[in-house]
């Protein structure tokens, strides 16, 4: 069914959310909450070089240490061999990842795991790790991407010949995988341009930044079965990952989805819990692990820094007729950056005849990239977005009318693929006409910017059950982790379905063995898919309500509807029967068949792509080169909002991830490849007193697809802010700032060298 | 395993006798805001550590005819609550304030700030501007020690190992006297100093500068004393020509290096701007002109 | 090792613990105490995730020895509920949708409950700063912030 142009009375409030009470009381178990009896403390030796061949590794006096309980290394880990995993957010080979969480033969970045140690207490087991010793060849290394890329440039994995070129090469190199879209003839786009604008851009690899480090509780019993409490966006992902790797069938692992903290992509891969359950399996104790600050930093996904390069054809009325990128993104030390939505979203807003996009995936002596929030789009969008208003001011046109002269619409090719349909991105531009901040004056000295992202959206795998209780309140489950009040918007459509009050509908999170798979919270999909899901399971429990009305008024099924929560009779020849509702119906139901539950398992289709538009104000400080904030409006198609505060907050917090990464936050490396900056007093998130208020201006261009018409909405808002800013700083300044961060001192740099 | 001996003594003679008693590293804890986290890191493996803050005198603000004694341990939101000293050495309040966050603020002392030895401490720029004298003491009684003595290099101090510091006095103002502290970090709140810069200035009736003193902080590896930047106040307005002197004086006198918190070339540029912005607020204070928060 | 026996009081009942000197107050709190809606997110103060108040005072628990906590007062989340009444600054949070993962909204509460305690009428920009040391990733803090004047109003008695 869908309710798109209902008169809806619970989706579009904001009730408060289920799970809010325990997380303002501190009583929300998080991962590193939990305890289990008997339980040991387990810690990771980890690599203090960026590049290095093991030459040898002896636990003998770690293992010899009173209190320690088990010592294990890459020798105790099953050999995977090369394997793609589509478990996570983005490919994956498996033994690629069994390297990262426990290395074998050599270190390839500062921070990899090479042993790991438990033992009674976390005092003993880091004197252990400090016991452990490790023979190293020390070899060279290389950070940088166009560094990475030189023919001469360490090479990281001997058996590494970049793909997607032919004829394959004859010598391994660091780059892993060439990327191509191309529409058009990019050729005689070019030389049908009448201005033509060119630059290159590079952006430094940013962390996730979630506020809780990686950490779980793993139990291995004799029987082979294994518990393990753990938060991440999804705990069958922890499931598949850990039963690959240790070579354990699925059935005898069971995650518990402990409440996240944070994850934006980065928790859709794991470092700690097949570690954690070797060593319970070794020791024969319930171990838990946890990251430092400074692991989650070193060892846990970054997402890529990036060199990108774009070239605009266009003709002297904006018509846009030739788009050109290249991309080079950093993935670490193994294969798998984003680099193909990277190649995909950066002209996705346009509508232009001619693109040719090419990328590069190449590895580094860094820790291997994880998915963070719309992955790739937001460093391509900043290259593409820069050029667009640098274009704009070339052409002399508004930075806005140039966007809307050569926007995307339903019915245009994409050059990655598929055909724009259901998009709401003109009514996104015509949010952003009509908004006070694009008409307001600008203060003297400040500059505004403007610009726009896109992100495609996924659906997937999910699982729901709804269960009627005996008194007619209602518990959803589903199986995906709930990173920022998806419980509140499930149980919104549930209630919505049903006809009832929100507070008489649960809505929770079930373990690995209590529901269906479901795939990882990430691509934006929870509030479409799952959402998907639960409605579809709601609608079969509405199903059995009638049919249990039917039963007790003995009439057929379909001479019973369903409204406001109650059962009635279709129409005056159905009967005359008092409406029953949702209560009176649960009271009886063993009398009336058993139990009303169901259970619905989707791969959901049709996830609406969403387009935003960001406006921003700032104002730079001529001497010092710092920029302040001083407005910001986040204007999205959203489908439908389900819970417009926690839509907003996406938008909001997505904003102020983009803003840290425009501004302050880098990976900073020293010559020996080691990371400086490995905790928050230097690797510098925004504070509060750093930011104004973010107004989310929410579009509702409803996505045909979903029963409420909602859309995902979590990743499009990081994608604009970084050339929303650097336009924003060039209309200040008149300077153009390619290189993120565009922090203080290149600023000021900049401004010097302009003179 | 390493063990870790705590002790609280409630007198300057027991403190002094459990660290010259002490056979391996002993620290003396104050706010802990740093020693905590240094080792936790593992900078170092102290076997006691002497909690100064039950010693009559290291928590607390006290003034004597014009004079302000604060105890070293007293935290900064401590010094920041006491009007009297705000509005006498409101530079100095500042600087100590703008050391970490309100929660770091509940436990941050000047003694911590000055004997941690970084060259980016907030508070100690402040305290050499106002040339404030440390009272140490030791298994030898008490000694007077001008600031700027304390610090030798990064994370080195003149103290023995058997002496603290008890308290810092700040002298008796004149009349038109006031000071500043800025620093400049990335973000508004929570970062090390690029550069910091405490001046402190008395004017006569026209405004003139009759004496200063002048800071530098995250520019060279202790805090500098510039005298050179003193000089160009003293017997002046601050007026344009002025200040670019003393912006080039500060650039002068500034050395620092190039690191995860800023370039050199940066850093040099930023010690002018900062030391100009510094003066007009000393300046302003001074002068009756501006009193409140700068941040 | 010998371990410190320390008195104290936590959330205003009498309690004892014993602890290793290089336990902080917040390894007491969650893994001898067992009170863990402390968080640990950086170990090193930068996060205020770990925020409680000793004696009225914030601070981060990380940065304070447990073995200090002896004759202090301890305040952390767990103890900011009154009763079974959700304090007017959670049921702001939880009314303004403060909060999406929830990791450091323990913190936050106990920071603006310091705040809210010293500066009843904060102005926006008094509020941002002293909240400055509690990282937030998920919200943008627009909310956070909206929630922290609308408790303080309610506080004062202006609305409900």
């Amino acid at each position: 069914m869908n309710y798109i142009s209902s008169d809806l009375k619970v989706v579009g409030t904001r009730p408060i959310r289920p799970d809010g009470v325990d997380k303002v009381t501190g009583r929300a178990l998080f991962s590193a909450d939990t305890r289990s009896a008997g339980m040991i403390w387990g810690k990771i030796k980890r690599s203090p070089h960026a590049h290095a061949r093991i030459v040898s590794i002896d636990t003998s006096k770690a293992e010899a240490l009173p209190g320690v309980r088990a010592v294990v290394t890459s020798a105790d880990f099953p050999e995977i061999s090369s394997e793609m995993a589509f478990v996570g957010e983005g490919p994956m080979n498996f033994r690629d990842l069994s390297d990262n969480i426990m290395a074998r033969g050599k270190v390839l970045y500062e921070g990899h795991a090479l042993a790991a140690v438990a033992a009674n207490t976390q005092a003993i087991a880091d004197e252990a790790i400090a016991l452990i010793d490790v023979v190293y060849e020390v070899l060279p290394h290389v950070i940088d991407v166009d560094e990475a890329m030189k023919a001469d440039a360490p090479v990281l994995h001997a058996d590494m010949f970049t793909a997607g070129v032919n004829p394959k090469p004859a010598t391994p190199s660091n780059i892993a995988k060439v990327v191509t879209f191309k529409k058009g003839d990019i050729d005689a786009g070019f030389a049908a341009a009448e201005v033509i604008f060119e630059d290159s851009y590079t952006t430094k690899p940013v962390h996730q930044a979630y506020i809780e480090p990686h950490a779980c509780l793993a139990t291995y019993n004799p029987d082979g079965q294994v518990t393990i409490h753990a938060s991440s966006q999804g705990h069958f992902m922890i499931r598949a990952y850990t039963a690959k790797l240790l070579g354990i069938d699925m059935a005898n692992i069971r995650v518990n989805p402990a409440e996240i903290g944070g994850g934006f992509g980065g928790k859709t891969l794991i470092y700690l819990e097949p570690v954690a359950v070797a060593l319970s399996r070794k020791s024969g104790k319930p171990v838990k692990m946890q990251m430092t600050r400074e692991d989650v930093f070193r060892a846990s996904g970054p997402t890529s820094g990036a060199s990108v390069t774009v070239k605009l054809g266009a003709k002297k009325d904006g018509t846009i007729v030739a788009a050109q990128q290249v991309l080079k993104f950093q993935a670490g030390a193994y294969a798998g950056s984003p680099i193909g939505p990277g190649c995909m979203c950066g002209f996705a807003m346009y509508d232009i005849e001619n693109i040719d996009v090419l990328g590069y995936d190449v590895v580094s002596n860094r820790p291997k990239v994880a998915a963070y929030r719309a992955p790739g789009a937001p460093i391509s969008s900043f290259a593409v977005e820069c050029a667009v208003d640098d274009l704009a001011r070339m052409l002399g046109m508004d930075p806005l009318a140039l966007r809307e002269k050569n926007a995307a619409v339903n019915g245009t090719k994409t050059h990655y693929g598929p055909t724009h349909a259901n998009i709401g991105y003109t009514q996104v531009l015509e949010a952003t006409r009509a908004h006070p901040h694009w008409k307001a004056p600008l203060a003297e000295g400040h500059g505004r910017g403007l610009a726009v992202g896109f992100w495609f959206n996924i659906g997937g795998e999910s699982s729901a059950t709804v269960h009627v209780n005996e008194d007619g309140s209602v518990v959803v489950a589903t199986g995906s982790p709930d990173v920022g009040g998806s419980r509140a918007s499930m149980g919104m459509m549930a209630a919505e379905v049903l006809g009832i009050d929100i507070s008489k509908v649960r809505a929770t999170i079930a373990d690995t063995a209590s529901i269906g798979y479901t795939f990882v919270t990430g691509g934006s999909r929870v509030t479409f898919a799952t959402g998907m899901a639960v409605t579809q399971a709601t609608e079969k429990v509405v199903e059995q309500l009638k049919a249990r009305a039917a039963q007790t008024w003995d009439i057929p099924v379909d001479a019973v509807e369903w409204r406001d929560g109650k059962a009635y009779p279709a129409g005056t020849n159905a009967g005359a029967f008092e409406p029953l509702d949702l209560a009176a119906i649960a009271l009886k139901q063993a009398r009336t068949g058993g139990p009303i539950n169901s259970e619905v398992s989707i791969n959901a289709q049709g996830a609406g792509a969403g387009f935003g538009a960001h406006i921003c104000d700032v104002a730079v400080d001529k001497e010092t080169g710092k920029v302040e904030i001083i407005r910001y409006t986040a204007i999205q198609d959203v489908g439908k909002a389900i819970h417009p505060s926690y839509v907003e907050g996406q938008i909001q917090g997505g904003a102020v991830q983009g803003i840290g990464w425009a501004l302050s936050e880098e990976y900073i490396y020293n010559d020996k490849g080691l990371m400086e900056n490995p905790g928050f007093l230097d690797y510098r998130c925004p504070v509060a007193s750093d930011l104004p208020m973010i107004e989310a201006v929410l579009v509702e261009v409803p996505n045909p697809r979903h029963p409420f018409g909602a859309r995902g909405v979590g990743e499009v808002p990081i994608i604009p802010p970084m050339a929303a800013i650097s336009n924003a700083i060039k209309g200040a300044t008149g300077l153009r700032m390619p290189d993120l961060p565009m922090s203080p001192p290149k600023v000021r740099a900049a401004m010097d060298a302009a003179g | 395993m390493s063990s870790l001996s705590y002790a609280a003594p409630t007198s300057v003679d027991a403190a002094v006798k459990l660290l010259a008693g002490a056979s391996g590293l002993a620290k003396v804890l104050s706010g802990g805001t740093d020693l905590l986290v240094q080792m936790r890191a593992g900078r170092f493996k102290p076997e006691l550590i002497v909690d100064t803050k039950k010693i009559p005198g290291v928590i607390g603000i006290r003034e004597e005819n014009g004079a302000f004694i604060i105890g070293a341990g007293t935290p900064g939101a401590v010094v920041e609550a006491h009007a009297g000293l705000t509005a006498a050495w409101p530079g100095l309040v500042e600087a100590l304030d703008l050391i970490g966050s309100t929660q770091v603020q509940g436990r941050c002392s000047l003694a911590g700030n000055l004997c941690n030895a970084s060259p980016a401490a907030d508070s100690v720029p402040a305290l050499y501007a106002a040339a404030a004298v440390a009272v140490v003491v030791g298994p030898n009684g008490t000694r007077e020690v001008p600031v700027e003595q304390i610090p030798t290099g990064p994370g080195r101090t003149s103290l023995a190992r058997d002496e603290f510091i008890l308290e810092f006095k700040l002298p008796a103002r004149p009349a038109r006297s006031s000071d500043a502290y800025l620093r400049f970090i990335p973000r508004t709140e929570m970062d090390i100093a690029v550069v910091g810069c405490g001046i402190s200035v008395t004017l006569d009736a026209n405004g003139v500068c009759t004496a200063a003193r002048c800071s530098l902080g995250a520019v060279a590896p202790t805090v500098l004393l510039v005298q050179a930047m003193a000089d160009i106040l003293v017997g002046n307005k601050l007026d344009a020509d002025t200040l670019a002197k003393l912006d080039a004086a500060a650039q002068a006198a500034a050395k620092p290096i190039s690191d995860k918190r800023g370039t050199a070339e940066y850093r040099t540029k930023i010690a002018g701007v900062l030391a100009r912005r510094t003066a007009a607020i000393a300046f302003d204070r001074a002068s009756g002109k501006a009193t409140g928060k700068t941040h | 090792m010998s371990k410190s026996h320390v008195t104290t009081t936590i959330n205003g009942e009498a309690a004892e613990f014993l602890c290793e000197t290089q336990q902080t107050l917040l390894d007491v709190l969650r893994d001898v105490v067992g009170l863990t809606g402390a968080k640990e997110g950086c170990a090193s103060g930068d996060c205020g995730a770990c925020s409680v108040l000793i004696d009225g005072t914030l601070v981060c628990s990380c940065l304070v020895l447990g073995v200090e906590a002896e004759g202090k007062a301890i305040t952390t989340i767990e103890g900011i509920a009154q009763g079974d009444h959700l304090h007017p600054i959670q049921q702001k949070f939880l009314e303004h949708a403060a909060l999406q993962c929830g990791f450091c909204t323990p913190g936050l509460i106990v920071a603006t409950k310091a705040l809210l305690d010293e500066n009843p009428n904060p102005t926006e920009t008094e509020a941002r700063y002293w909240l400055a040391g509690n990282l937030c990733r998920c919200t943008g803090y627009d909310k956070v912030i909206r929630a922290v004047m609308d408790a303080a109003a309610v506080m004062r008695g202006e609305t409900v």
